[in-house]
């Protein structure tokens, strides 16, 4: 392997070491401290003017303390599981939504495409807190909805959505769809449409041939999509805090308190090397998958 | 070119008993402003390998697709079996289609691409794994079973694409273009191989092609299309050699084109003046032609005569100068330039081993041919 090879191989590496792997070692050792009242507010810090035995006693004064202090209280468990099971759902939602509008993006006339493309990407032109904000502004009692639905009758008091669970899933799907959007997308545009006329030509009705030709081929961008959604969803803090009240436990904002609130930047980060354990593991796991059946297909 | 399998006394066509299994009457399909039929009669008989040759965009694959349910008829009936098809859906017709791109579902084994039509029917398991068996038997793909597609090499797919359409058993088989992805030489095995199993499926074949040796080698009959319309249907010699007009002539093989005026002589003979100073050719009157009308003679260069000295005792003879010669093998193609410019193209059998070629460029040869050889064509 010559030295241009080496180097443009190494470049990604590099990136991954300095901005990845670098600051999850800190994170990893703040985690193994003690909260101290000091800046930086943990202990112990690395003494290097004491040469070897500063490096032993540093270690010597690393433990898994926070990690154990996790187990004891009950509220970052919640967190987490209520977490999970928010960004679960909301990823179920942002597929129910999403797909549909690839669909009929990848079956509309080729000259509409690029424009329906253009109306998913919009959105991010404004910044993700000023949409977040418009949405307080559509949810809450004296919102654009309830007066909306309080004009027409349908309703004769306002609705409670704001500070709800409800409120941080629609926050939730409406910020990550495009994310569900267009990898989805892609693999319905890539798709042969004589397939279908295939299915069709062989005894299946239009909905059948949706279900075991469409549904199957879009496999992978489905998966890449709930993939995009839900990590992204399952650490979420601001829109749970903006949108999702006090009443909302997400780690995310457990996170965000113990940095900023209680300074307690030891347990912040064992809470934060969870939380990424628990992402970490999911995508293992369907790597893994992608390999064997690679093998199989081999 | 002119391979043919088929037994000659199958004629369905000629028989006025025959009920066609396919019927288009007066059938017309726009496309907006866009007339890709236009006002065809057609008639398609039982156990048929029935091809449909045109250039890209002479709605030869209109047609097919009409039959197989994906577009409407605008104006006229189709009828398939005595029934008319009219607002029946492609999965409700005994049509099975062979797609261009094979259309081969890439999530599916071979075993599971050849069966989804048949799990589709009420037919039992035990039934369905027998037929998808059979199918792979008649296609040879039986190693490649547990494969998906994309493991299988072009031909392979091809047969795949053969086998999964055929496991219904359907009364028509479509084809469009099933050999066009494959190269050469294993395009004229597969040829022979889809004679070999329409003869023993005994299904009605219909094959969209714009390759005239594929349609002239698989056929029993061939319809020239042209802009919508159908030009001439025909046995694949009498495609080849009576062509109804000069579009079909010049489509189907190498041909020799001579414009001129027509005169029409005794038995079926027909007279071209075509220059000034050169005597009128001789040839087999055309369909249609009247005297006195602009008319086209049309030679294939086989049946042209090369040679140095003067041939006795045939009327058609012209005086001219090699201009190049095609050496292909087999044959050889002398292009012989008569003194108005006009080039004429004669072939010879190379049936001798390393014979000296006998002329070469710029030498003076008689061009030859009887009365009967060449067709004089109206227009």
């Amino acid at each position: 392997m010559n030295l241009g090879r080496r180097t443009l191989i190494g470049i990604p590496y590099l990136w991954l070491l300095l901005l990845f792997l670098v600051p999850f070692g800190i994170i990893l050792k703040i985690s193994l401290s003690d909260i101290a009242l000091a800046i930086p507010p943990y202990t112990p810090t690395l003494d290097l003017s004491e040469g070897w035995q500063g490096i032993r006693s540093f270690f010597a004064a690393l433990d898994f303390e926070n990690y154990i202090f996790l187990t004891e209280d009950d509220l970052y468990w919640r967190a987490y599981l209520s977490s999970l099971k928010i960004a679960f759902i909301s990823t179920l939602l942002a597929l129910a939504v999403g797909f549909p509008i690839a669909y009929g993006m990848a079956n509309a006339a080729s000259e509409w495409r690029p424009t329906l493309m253009m109306l998913v990407i919009l959105p991010f032109w404004t910044s993700f807190l000023i949409r977040v904000y418009a949405w307080i502004g559509i949810l809450s009692n004296e919102g654009f909805l309830n007066q909306f639905l309080l004009w027409t009758g349908i309703i004769s008091e306002p609705l409670q959505i704001m500070n709800t669970p409800t409120a941080v899933y629609i926050g939730i799907v409406y910020t990550y769809l495009p994310f569900m959007i267009l990898p989805i997308y892609a693999t319905l545009e890539r798709m042969d449409e004589s397939l279908l006329e295939a299915a069709e030509d062989l005894g299946c009705s239009r909905s059948s041939a949706f279900w075991l030709i469409t549904v199957p081929l879009s496999k992978s961008g489905v998966i890449a999509g709930c993939f995009l959604v839900f990590i992204p969803a399952l650490g979420e803090f601001v829109i749970p805090s903006l949108l999702g009240g006090s009443g909302t436990l997400m780690i995310g904002k457990v996170l965000w308190e113990e940095f900023f609130n209680n300074r307690d930047w030891p347990v912040a980060s064992a809470v934060a090397i969870i939380l990424l354990l628990i992402l970490v593991i999911p995508i293992i796991l369907f790597q893994k998958n992608q390999e064997k059946e690679q093998e199989v297909d081999a | 070119m002119q391979a043919q399998a088929r037994p000659a006394e199958f004629a369905p066509w000629n028989d006025p008993n025959e009920t066609p299994l396919i019927r288009f009457d007066g059938v017309t399909k726009r496309f907006g402003n866009f007339t890709a039929i236009d006002d065809i009669d057609l008639a398609i008989h039982r156990k048929e390998f029935f091809a449909l040759l045109g250039p890209s965009g002479c709605g030869k694959t209109t047609l097919m697709r009409m039959l197989a349910g994906f577009e409407a008829p605008t104006e006229g009936q189709i009828t398939i079996g005595g029934k008319d098809m009219a607002g029946i859906p492609p999965n409700k017709r005994e049509v099975n289609m062979m797609f261009q791109s094979y259309a081969l579902f890439p999530h599916l084994t071979i075993w599971d691409n050849i069966a989804f039509g048949l799990k589709r029917s009420d037919m039992a398991k035990d039934q369905i794994a027998a037929r998808v068996d059979e199918m792979l038997r008649l296609t040879r793909l039986e190693r490649f079973s547990k494969r998906k597609p994309h493991q299988i090499s072009g031909g392979q797919r091809q047969r795949v694409a053969l086998a999964r359409s055929l496991a219904k058993a359907p009364k028509l088989l479509l084809l469009d273009e099933p050999l066009g992805a494959l190269d050469k030489k294993l395009r004229q095995d597969t040829q022979f191989e889809l004679m070999d199993i329409q003869e023993k499926t005994e299904t009605t074949f219909v094959i969209v092609t714009h390759d005239q040796e594929e349609a002239m080698t698989v056929a029993s009959r061939v319809a020239v299309m042209d802009n919508g319309k159908i030009i001439q249907v025909d046995t694949p010699p009498r495609i080849y050699e009576s062509p109804n007009s000069v579009y079909v002539a010049d489509f189907i093989g190498d041909v020799n084109l001579i414009t001129g005026t027509a005169q029409l002589g005794q038995g079926g003979a027909a007279l071209l003046t075509w220059a000034e100073g050169q005597p009128e050719i001789i040839g087999t009157a055309g369909e249609g032609l009247s005297a006195s009308a602009p008319a086209t003679f049309a030679i294939r260069p086989e049946k042209v005569n090369i040679s140095e000295s003067r041939p006795e005792c045939v009327n058609n003879v012209v005086r001219g100068k090699i201009h190049d010669i095609a050496y292909l093998g087999n044959i050889s193609t002398y292009h012989v330039e008569l003194p108005d410019g006009q080039i004429i193209k004669a072939q010879t059998a190379n049936n001798r081993r390393l014979s000296q070629r006998m002329y070469t460029w710029e030498d003076e040869v008689y061009l030859s041919w009887t009365d009967t050889a060449g067709l004089v064509l109206a227009g």
